[in-house]
């Protein structure tokens, strides 16, 4: 696991946390922060692949402890924050990570943002396709938000008419993907031993992005370009060592353009992303769009009620890799607005064409002053067709008790 | 010479408005402008907040927070609040742009995702973190966002007061009306009471420990807000108030909105 700490990224990012102290020798002592916890997760059927881990219930902890420091009033900050994760079924999702490493200054008209960091764009909920900066760190959880840190320079220039995000980004995160015994995997395991890349550089190659938003009244706009190492691979079928079939990784190089637009009105959130990819097979958009719609102060109660619905499209329709090529969103997320902060999100992707679904909960609650209790369930409707056809023995349902400090 | 006679007729018109009795209608809106002005001019302020979260057994839940306020000549004011405590929220931040009768700008950073959300504005009647304070009790209070009507006058606690009613002028909000205390010397709000949609006495806020900042700008270090109808309270404090510390435009945008923690 620990070769993956020693990318040049992070030796990169450590010389950035070196000049960061070289500047200020006055920093503050910064603050520790964080959360630890405990994962249960139960499948209720058995796999698909008798080599996947039949333990019913499966026991998982992580840590993910926070350093924060700023000086030179406030200008100047440090973050540092390091993830573990254990699990008992799969040596694959046992790994570590370095979530940032990052020194910022922040001036009049521009910032300067070095160092591993995570970096987030889009509006959308069922899916985040403008979203390219940060790889996915697929075994934490397959809905796509859990991300790896990734080294970079990023350079905001903020302006009367917008922000311009320029970002330099050397060291390529591959994806993390589950091992043979995983759960939640294709039906061939993925083999990150043979990963190809279309590039010479390999991992080395340097990405570049940038991306302007801005607000004007209701609307909130982003639009964003990136050239580099797609963060989503291709899963080429092959063979490993001992001769038995696999998928290998092929990560290709892509020019991506993407926009995200917000229309907020009075109870309405209106979202729509939209890519267009080349550099991957034949070029390709694909979008989402629909709108939240939040009902508040349900019965006389403090209870809010979000309606969300999502259209999800993808060019390059059936055939494609994408599962959500012609698929409804639909769902309803409750905020309770009470002391422990209590909220559910229910939600349904239903395909249009295959029929595929899926289903999911979340729910959360605060205990006490520092403990938070995490629900969340997820059901693969059976039915042949598209890349979730492979989880439909996956069905689970898991609870995580946090400690925050 | 016909200048000369329109002066006096001028004058006497003017004279003849200041006799015509004042209705409480505009001595309510009197007071309320006498109290806005008096607050004018503050230019900025940063403050640290606790809210102390009370139900009715009287177990206690606890919120920290940070407040940067920068005004804005006619509009509302710019707000950001940084969470600190329950633990789980640290880092969270909201950006406010408010409105004196449109709908406000809002955007929720989450700092797990490190995303910018921007959010609806038109849950104005909903509890704030959990607390009995309602996001319009705690947004940016312009003169336009009521119409006002002077009641009486009234002692509270020793203080000459004047008792306002004023009732929302915007939409969405759980109140039909307000009524307000308002000291006669400072023009500072000492308690409102708070009525639903159905006209009951809903909540009633009381400010104590008032103190003068600048020499002009009077603050209350506790605010007291009691809910009638669930015996539920909460005790917002305000500490470390900073006024005219320099704030502008930059350090209240969608940028320093994700760094401010």
């Amino acid at each position: 696991m620990m070769t993956c700490l020693l990318r040049p990224g992070m030796i990169f990012a450590a010389a950035a946390f070196v000049c960061a102290g070289l500047i200020s020798p006055a920093v503050s002592a910064g603050d520790w922060s964080g959360r630890m916890g405990t994962e249960l997760r139960l499948f209720t059927a058995a796999p698909l692949d008798a080599r996947q881990a039949n333990n019913a219930l499966s026991l998982s902890a992580f840590a993910e402890p926070e350093y924060f420091a700023r000086w030179n009033n406030g200008a100047d900050s440090f973050a540092f924050v390091p993830f573990l994760r254990w699990d008992q079924s799969d040596e694959k999702r046992t790994h570590a990570d370095i979530r940032e490493l990052t020194w910022l200054h922040a001036s009049q008209d521009w910032e300067l943002r070095a160092g591993i960091r995570k970096v987030f764009w889009g509006v959308t909920e069922s899916q985040h396709l403008v979203d390219i900066v940060n790889q996915t760190d697929l075994v934490e959880n397959i809905d796509g938000e859990e991300k790896l840190g990734q080294p970079m320079i990023n350079l905001a220039l903020i302006r009367d008419w917008g922000t311009v995000d320029l970002f330099l980004l050397p060291g390529f995160r591959e994806r993390t993907f589950p091992g043979v015994e995983g759960r939640l995997r294709p039906p061939l395991a993925v083999d990150i031993s043979q990963t190809e890349y279309a590039s010479a550089d390999q991992e080395r190659h340097i990405d570049a992005a940038v991306r302007w938003d801005h607000f004007i009244g209701d609307w909130d706009i982003g639009l964003s370009h990136f050239s580099g190492t797609s963060r989503e691979p291709r899963l080429l079928p092959s063979l490993n060592a001992s001769g038995e079939p696999v998928l290998i990784p092929r990560y290709d190089l892509i020019d991506q353009t993407g926009l995200d637009v917000q229309l907020t009105r009075g109870a309405w959130l209106w979202k729509l992303e939209a890519i267009r990819r080349v550099g991957q097979g034949p070029s390709y958009a694909a979008a989402t769009g629909g709108f939240e719609y939040t009902l508040s102060g349900l019965f006389n109660t403090a209870t809010d009620v979000g309606l969300v619905a999502e259209y999800l499209y993808d060019e390059r329709g059936k055939a494609g890799p994408s599962p959500f090529q012609n698929d409804i969103m639909l769902g309803l997320r409750f905020a309770l607005n009470d002391v422990q902060s209590t909220d559910l999100l229910i939600a349904a992707i239903v395909d249009r064409q295959s029929q595929t679904s899926s289903y999911s909960l979340e729910a959360n609650r605060r205990l006490g002053d520092n403990w938070k209790l995490a629900l969340e369930a997820r059901v693969f409707a059976h039915s042949g067709g598209d890349a979730l056809a492979a989880l439909r023995n996956d069905d689970y349902i898991q609870a995580e008790l946090s400690f925050y400090y | 010479m016909r200048r000369i006679l329109l002066l006096p007729l001028f004058t006497l018109s003017l004279l003849a408005a200041n006799l015509h009795a004042e209705t409480s209608q505009e001595k309510g809106l009197a007071i309320a402008t006498e109290a806005d002005r008096r607050d004018a001019g503050f230019e900025d302020f940063t403050a640290d907040m606790t809210m102390i979260l009370r139900n009715r057994q009287g177990d206690e839940s606890v919120r920290v927070m940070r407040a940067r306020t920068l005004e804005v000549k006619n509009d509302g004011d710019k707000s950001l609040l940084i969470f600190d405590e329950p633990a789980d929220v640290k880092g969270t931040a909201f950006l406010s742009y408010s409105h004196a009768t449109e709908a406000d700008d809002q955007w929720l950073y989450l700092p797990a995702l490190k995303r910018v959300k921007r959010i609806s504005s038109a849950n104005k009647s909903g509890p704030f973190m959990g607390s009995e304070f309602a996001y319009e009790d705690i947004s940016s209070q312009e003169v336009a966002k009521y119409t006002y009507n002077y009641l009486r006058d009234e002692t509270l606690d020793g203080n000459e007061c004047f008792v306002v009613e004023r009732r929302p002028a915007y939409e969405l909000s759980g109140y039909t009306k307000q009524l307000v205390w308002v000291d006669k010397q400072h023009y500072r709000p000492m308690k409102i009471e708070f009525y639903d949609r159905k006209d009951s006495l809903l909540k009633t806020l009381t400010n104590k420990d008032y103190q003068q900042y600048l020499d002009k700008y009077w603050r209350a270090g506790e605010m007291l807000m009691v809910n009638q109808q669930t015996g539920k309270s909460t005790t917002l404090t305000w500490k470390d108030y900073r006024f005219r510390t320099g704030l502008s435009d930059r350090d209240l945008d969608q940028n320093t909105l994700q760094r401010a923690r």
